[in-house]
């Protein structure tokens, strides 16, 4: 009698955020047995948190957007690392996937003719991004969940994976335990969908909740598939700072996409300071140009705040490293001053970003619509993840998929606001595709008892080992948070990540020796001490690319290589598993676009 | 400014000073807290450095996800909303699990009954498509009217606290506040037109509900739930059940009936 229940699906899903979700509504649509688990309680996953919008090139409010202006404002924001068929793919399946979201009940924000509104944000030439108020991602995960609920899909809430089990070189099924009980269970399945999101917890100041861990990537690369761009990690520039306890929540781009503008203690719009020459054609020459911009004027354009995250973050930690920061380490984000141009500004204000004003009324005894708001950059995004075929989504290793934002490849070296919506329904939605297609070309795999009794063990373990000082789940996963933070953030320099390398080195040998007390129903210390493995594990991938890469480029900043290099801007890291159990580093050559998208590009500079 | 403060939690193995452990108790916890902390930073402290199988749910920290709710100081609320600013801190913080639901561990509850109904809910029908290209136009007033309803981020206190589900038990008559909440921006949606009104009188047991607006009271989003959705759709539903002529064409032809 195994210690463990099996369950069998033909398509398994892991995770429950917007990825996931589609993924599993797409499989079940295609008349296969779909099974979803999730960390949390469905609906809570981090998709909820997302704010500003969704991008898709509707056209709705300036009609001279369309699918190529997206796909090349995609690919200049991604700095021209991303995987061009992914990026033409998204750009075309958007508007798509944004209308059918309407058709399953989602509500948007209205054009005065009644259509989809649409509203500016970093990096986007247009006005694109399909929004409620602040609080899209909420609609969008409710849409999703209230739909797939319908789709005959079995949930298996809170149940953390631990290991991906294979039948010689092709996927068979996952190991994995129920948070509540502590139950072990193995699902079998003849594809996976890996919809685990992101990274953010292996750094300190983050907007991820504790269950972004980096599971996705840590079991694909356990199982052998490759992960690609681990060094982009994106830093959204503005993150509360106070109160500490709150630090690094997300403050939503769309304030400046509304008018909020960034000044540090001076007072000075520091962003016109520092415009990049990609986007000097495309940015406001000045104030009045860049208000006209937020108000709808198609003459004007887009004020230096809204360029892309990478750029805005690192502009705010020159201001703070300066000294001219705000009280608590931050800078000033000010939407209350368009009062003097806007005569309703209050009821504006509340009606466009009421999470914003509800959020900071409640946690920070600040009222947005008169005070100046106190922002820092804070981890919110992993542009790397696990490497996919492009028309498929599926890994290297066969019958695996990946899609949202544990898969890599959409975005490059920076993400632009917006396209995680996007990217989640429309890759979604493909690896769902896929998925059941594969289910329904090969039968189920068989899985190994030796795998499993080992993955067992490994779970297990951590409650008979004797209590150590310095093996105690919470306090590793903060010293690992605390070398990230400091050794690979932001701004990074080889000899600081060579440090970041020791110190994930010795964390690892005592995570070897993590011990936890208490039994296994909903034990919180337990869960971490699993959880560290995959952040260690991906920690150690971000460093080592990150030192590889000797330039920098969108979201990795090196202060030992301050410039762009050209021949680093044609390869992509790629991260696997040697045969011999180290982790190897290749580059491989990023795929050239066909003639027809160079030709876009270059109409679109 | 950092001054210590008790937290007394709610702990399934039981408490000190006599309680049963196979009953379950209060356990008091002392932590330093400073300026702006809520009281979710704190349980997750006393987690990290003197419990760490203290069982808690959270997600976003930031009152968007509807995951860390709790009773604190016997009020249902989001741990990661409430401020320690806002609570007398001379005396011992009490938090506990939401009391309408079966426990699990510590300040975890089972809420899955909560999944169970929502999906017995009629889903979304919208209407067929206003434009040739599949889409529809609505004015943006139509929108803002259900809203309120879909700001809802199922932390499930208002579940908690509605005395129908907490001291009558009635689950298995009763769909609760959240969901006469969801049946109401279903009902409002500018383009659903199904029709939920039956449901909601008998198999829902809307009237159930004796407007007394503890949930409204508790509601982290400020949905007013009881004047804004459950009354109206308790209008619709007498509208409906008892409309003379409705009456007789239901006597007579049986059938179906136009949305209000």
């Amino acid at each position: 009698m195994p210690g463990y229940e099996i369950i069998e699906h033909d398509v398994l899903v892991i995770g429950a955020g917007g990825a996931g979700l589609r993924a599993a509504i797409a499989a079940s649509a295609a008349k296969v047995k779909v099974g979803v688990v999730c960390k949390s309680l469905l609906g809570k996953a981090h998709t909820v948190m997302a704010e500003g919008g969704v991008a898709a090139a509707l056209a709705n409010v300036d009609d001279r957007d369309g699918w190529k202006v997206h796909f090349t404002d995609t690919m200049r924001g991604g700095q021209y690392l991303n995987n061009y068929r992914m990026a033409e793919i998204h750009a075309k399946e958007a508007p798509a996937r944004v209308h059918e979201l309407e058709a399953w009940g989602a509500l948007f924000d209205r054009t005065p003719d009644g259509r989809i509104l649409q509203r500016n944000f970093g990096g986007h030439r247009y006005p694109r991004l399909a929004h409620v108020g602040d609080r899209t991602g909420l609609e969008m995960i409710r849409t999703l969940q209230d739909h797939g609920i319908h789709q005959g899909i079995d949930v298996h809430m809170e149940h953390t994976v631990l290991k991906l089990l294979r039948d010689g070189d092709r996927i068979a099924g996952a190991f994995a335990y129920d948070r509540e009980r502590g139950r072990l269970k193995v699902f079998r399945a003849k594809a996976v969908v890996l919809a685990t999101g992101g990274i953010g917890r292996a750094f300190r100041v983050t907007s991820n909740s504790w269950e972004y861990t980096a599971d996705g990537l840590g079991l694909a690369y356990e199982a052998g598939a490759d992960l690609m761009d681990m060094e982009f990690v994106q830093f959204h520039p503005t993150g509360m700072v106070w109160p500490p306890s709150v630090r690094g929540i997300l403050v939503t781009e769309g304030v400046r996409g509304e008018g909020g503008v960034l000044r540090n203690s001076e007072g000075r719009r520091f962003m016109f300071d520092d415009i990049p020459p990609l986007y000097a054609g495309q940015t406001a020459e000045n104030e009045e140009e860049g208000w006209r911009y937020c108000q709808g004027d198609k003459n004007a354009r887009r004020p230096p705040e809204l360029l892309t995250r990478d750029h805005v973050a690192r502009c705010i930690n020159r201001e703070v490293k300066a000294g001219r920061g705000s009280p608590h380490g931050g800078v000033f984000l000010d939407i209350a001053w368009v009062k003097e141009k806007l005569p309703n500004s209050v009821e504006h204000i509340k009606r466009k970003l009421p999470g914003m004003y509800h959020q900071f009324k409640e946690l920070a005894d600040i009222d947005i619509t008169q005070e100046a708001m106190e922002v820092g950059p804070t981890t919110h995004y992993m542009m790397g993840g696990v490497r996919v075929d492009a028309e498929t989504q599926m890994s290297t290793l066969p019958g695996l998929f990946a899609a949202g934002e544990c898969g890599a490849g959409l975005h490059g070296a920076n993400r632009l606001g917006g396209n995680s919506l996007s990217d989640l329904l429309v890759f979604g939605k493909l690896a769902g595709d896929f998925a059941a297609a594969w289910a329904k070309e090969h039968p189920a795999g068989k899985i190994g008892d030796g795998d499993v009794e080992a993955a067992e063990r490994a779970a297990m373990e951590p409650f008979g080992r004797p209590a150590a000082a310095d093996a105690a789940p919470f306090l590793l996963q903060a010293e690992l948070q605390d070398c990230m933070q400091d050794l690979v953030g932001i701004v990074r320099r080889e000899e600081e990540m060579a440090r970041a390398l020791e110190t994930i080195g010795t964390l690892n040998k005592r995570a070897a020796r993590v011990a936890v007390q208490g039994n296994r129903e909903f034990n919180p210390g337990w869960h971490t001490a699993l959880d560290l493995k995959n952040m260690l594990l991906v920690s150690e991938a971000i460093t080592r690319a990150a030192i590889l890469r000797k330039e920098s480029r969108g979201a990795h900043f090196r202060e030992d290589f301050p410039a762009k290099d050209e021949a680093a801007g044609k390869i992509n890291l790629v991260v696997r598993r040697g045969s011999d159990g180290a982790m190897q580093i290749a580059p491989v050559p990023v795929p050239e676009p066909t003639a027809e998208l160079k030709r876009i590009i270059e109409e679109m500079k | 400014m950092t001054q210590d403060a008790t937290f007394r939690i709610w702990r399934t193995d039981g408490g000190e000073g006599g309680e049963s452990a196979a009953k379950g108790g209060h356990r008091d916890y002392t932590t330093p807290v400073s300026d702006g902390m809520v009281v979710l930073d704190a349980v997750l402290d006393i987690q990290a450095k003197q419990a760490n199988d203290l069982a808690v749910r959270w997600n976003c920290k930031a009152g968007k996800c509807g995951s860390c709710s709790a009773e604190v100081n016997g009020v249902p609320r989001l741990m990661c909303m409430t401020r320690l600013s806002d609570l007398p801190l001379d005396k011992p913080v009490k938090v506990e699990p939401m009391r309408a639901f079966p426990p699990v561990r510590d300040l975890v509850t089972d809420v899955s009954w909560n999944f169970h109904v929502k999906k017995k809910i009629k889903p979304f029908k919208p209407r067929p498509a206003d434009a040739p290209d599949g889409t529809w136009r609505m004015a943006q007033d139509d929108v803002d009217r259900v809203m309120e309803f879909r700001k809802c981020i199922e932390c499930f206190l208002c579940q908690d606290v509605c005395h129908v589900l907490r001291d009558h038990q009635k689950f298995d008559e009763f769909i609760g506040p959240r969901f006469l909440v969801y049946t109401a921006a279903l009902e409002m949606h500018p383009l659903d037109v199904e029709d939920r009104l039956e449901d909601l009188r008998r198999a829902h047991g809307i009237g159930y509900c004796n407007i007394t607006k503890c949930c409204t009271k508790v509601c982290p989003e400020h949905i007013t739930i009881t004047d804004n959705a459950i009354i109206p759709l308790k209008e619709r539903v007498v509208d409906q059940a008892y409309d003379p002529i409705r009456l007789l064409g239901r006597v007579f032809g049986g059938g179906s009936k136009p949305k209000a």
